[in-house]
């Protein structure tokens, strides 16, 4: 199966859709990031952070009680949630913060949604002497508050993004419009696998440490591979870093679980396998929620990380030709598996994450004893406590 | 000699852009007239898109003013015919990948031609991606407007000799907008372009008053402004006409 990026491409998605400012910037950090993938010293300074910095390996959790309570599969935690900065966030920026160091640049740009890739980056920066600054929507740095906070006292500047609808994908924009003004010394480290190639590939191939380390450790523990492997899908990251290490395992269903909002077919929701179109945008062809004539879609999700209107371009392939599937989860799912994973095994995910435990919630009952499946949780849910207070009508201050 | 290289036939081009349908789809009609009455050798219609990302504020605003007053790609391509009607000034859209791929190429370049449409400027389709358009544009007779940057460094022989129409120029790093002063080397550039072809080549981004305009067709064919036509239809509204008259009169006489 070709699922490797041919000149960008994964199958007919992908690309590099964008100003002509940037291009020869990206043909370098496509030489570059060729390069050091390769070289040893590289590759092991970065071993050495994931390590001794970021914590990995994450653990692979047999949550027993859940198992229990729900019946049917066995049920693996693959905890993300435990890596230095609380979500699988720094497994990308810890590679491409190195590698903008050997590059020579001096400043990484980035933009977050949640908060939790900008306060990666910030991290990252803060440990290897760069200058920060991240662009967030301004309707998210009042949702999260907390992070920007973090990121401020991590050293970076964080830029609230007025334009647009003041979410993830303007602050896509803004980042990007900030990249064609200063290349020479900058870098801008994208928190997703989407973006122009080599982007999608780059930010795959440091979060497949997933599902490198998942796929030994099952097979450590149960002497085989899972049945279902689930992951939660905005730019799809934490996805395509589990998904990754098993697609050539053509027995292991691999599902992406998307924000449904209020609903699929409610205007407000980001589901964009379910509603999406194919078109061109933020420098990839892929799937996007847009209108008839291409204007790209509001969307809506209680998850400020899934909150974005399109999807990298190696999930729309690996959909296209029904590798991995995608279900639509609603905020009202995703709240539920937030709240019951809280209680039935004392872990509080990130409501991103709690959208792929909605969906272990539906399967798992379903599945014989003896089935496994993997779930990811890309991040901790401290960051969004006050949030689900607020959403089940608590007010409590941040 | 096609209408576009016409504007560049034995003297400086003055390129003004305007996003369509702002603030609404009968002024901007108006706006577009008085431009081309004042002396415009060649226009830009913006078609607006909801995220512009090599546009600046200026822009931005203008594209959400048109697209809230309920501008369509079908809308501008009326906009033209109805410009058609009374001239023969090239016209050139500039807009985003997404709306003529989500639309249809192959339509999208038919009815833009059907329209009176002579090129299309697209600032997210690079010269590696241009294979996406530039053929379904030509069938219809439409240029595909390639762009060279100040980082275009060893790029600019290879998109130079390739170019069609006419060449945009990009005077600075960063997004469309008023600059005070322009500082890259753009004799530099010019003198790559002209040694790869005979295509005429503009300059614009940060281009405002009239002794930059003058300072910028020393250098190249022709001087492209954007939102500095767009400021004054943000601040006059209805009575933009007159002082886009006045403003285009103003950089035709400096160039």
């Amino acid at each position: 199966m070709e699922n490797q990026a041919n000149n960008g491409r994964f199958g007919e998605f992908g690309g590099q859709y964008i100003p002509e400012t940037l291009m020869n910037e990206i043909h370098k950090l496509e030489a570059a990031y060729e390069h050091y993938k390769n070289d040893p010293e590289f590759v092991a300074e970065l071993d050495k952070l994931n390590r001794e910095y970021a914590g990995r390996p994450s653990l692979l959790y047999y949550a027993e009680k859940m198992t229990r309570d729900l019946g049917g599969a066995k049920i693996y935690l693959k905890r993300e949630d435990l890596n230095h900065t609380g979500s699988h966030k720094i497994n990308n920026v810890l590679g491409q913060v190195l590698l903008a160091k050997k590059m020579g640049k001096t400043r990484v740009i980035a933009e977050t949604g949640a908060g939790q890739h900008g306060v990666a980056t910030a991290t990252a920066a803060a440990l290897m002497d760069m200058e920060c600054e991240i662009f967030m929507g301004e309707e998210d740095t009042i949702r999260q508050s907390l992070n920007v906070y973090r990121m401020n006292l991590l050293g970076a500047k964080v830029h609230a993004v007025k334009t647009g609808t003041k979410v993830l994908k303007d602050a896509v924009n803004e980042a990007m419009r900030e990249w064609t003004s200063r290349v020479d010394d900058t870098l801008y480290v994208l928190g997703s696998v989407m973006g122009p190639h080599p982007f999608p590939t780059i930010v795959r191939d440091f979060q497949s440490v997933i599902s490198k380390e998942s796929r030994a450790q099952i097979l450590e523990k149960e002497g085989k591979l899972p049945d279902v492997v689930i992951a939660c899908v905005g730019g799809g990251s934490n996805a395509i870093g589990s998904f990754y290490e098993y697609i050539k395992d053509e027995g292991v269903k691999l599902i992406g679980c998307e924000a449904a909002g209020l609903g699929v077919d409610n205007p407000k929701n980001a589901a964009t396998m379910a509603n999406g179109s194919m078109g061109i945008f933020h420098g990839m062809k892929s799937l996007f929620c847009q209108d008839e004539y291409g204007q790209i879609a509001p969307v809506y999700s209680i998850s400020a990380g899934l909150d974005y209107p399109g999807i990298g371009p190696e999930h729309a392939y690996l959909a296209s030709i029904g590798r991995a599937q995608y279900v639509p989860i609603t905020d009202e799912e995703a709240v539920n598996a937030f709240e019951y994973l809280s209680r039935t095994e004392g872990i509080i995910p990130a409501i991103e994450s709690s959208h792929a435990v909605a969906h272990v919630m539906k399967i798992a009952p379903e599945m014989p004893k003896d089935s496994i499946i993997i779930c990811t949780i890309s991040g901790r849910g401290d960051k969004d406590v006050a949030a689900i207070a607020r959403y089940r009508g608590v007010n409590i201050s941040d | 000699m096609s209408r576009i290289a016409n504007a560049f036939n034995n003297k400086k081009a003055f390129i003004a852009f305007l996003t369509a349908g702002d603030p609404d789809f009968e002024s901007s009609l108006k706006n577009f007239k008085a431009v081309i009455e004042a002396g415009a050798d060649l226009i830009e219609v913006g078609i607006p898109f909801s995220d512009p990302i090599a546009e600046g504020p200026v822009i931005q605003e203008a594209d959400i003013r048109a697209l809230s007053s309920g501008m369509t790609t079908d809308k501008v391509f009326q906009l033209v015919k109805e410009l058609r009607k009374d001239y023969t000034i090239p016209i050139v859209f500039m807009t985003y990948a997404n709306p003529v791929y989500h639309y249809g190429a192959d339509k999208f370049f038919k009815n833009a031609a059907e329209a009176g449409a002579d090129g299309i400027i697209i600032p997210d389709c690079p010269y590696e991606e241009r294979s996406e358009f530039d053929e379904t544009a030509a069938k219809y007779g439409i240029d595909f407007i390639s762009m060279i940057a100040p980082t275009s460094e060893d790029r600019i022989k290879t998109i130079a000799s390739q170019a069609k129409g006419f060449i945009y120029v990009v005077s600075s790093l960063g997004v469309t907008g008023v600059r005070s002063e322009i500082t890259t080397d753009l004799d530099s550039i010019m003198k790559l372009i002209k040694e790869a072809t005979d295509t005429p080549a503009a300059i614009g981004f940060g281009i405002s008053t009239p002794e930059q305009a003058a300072n910028m067709s020393k250098k190249a064919d022709g001087v492209i402004v954007g939102s500095a036509m767009e400021r004054i239809v943000a601040k006059y509204g209805k009575d933009a006409p007159k002082e886009l008259s006045e403003y285009v009169k103003s950089m035709v006489d400096a160039i």
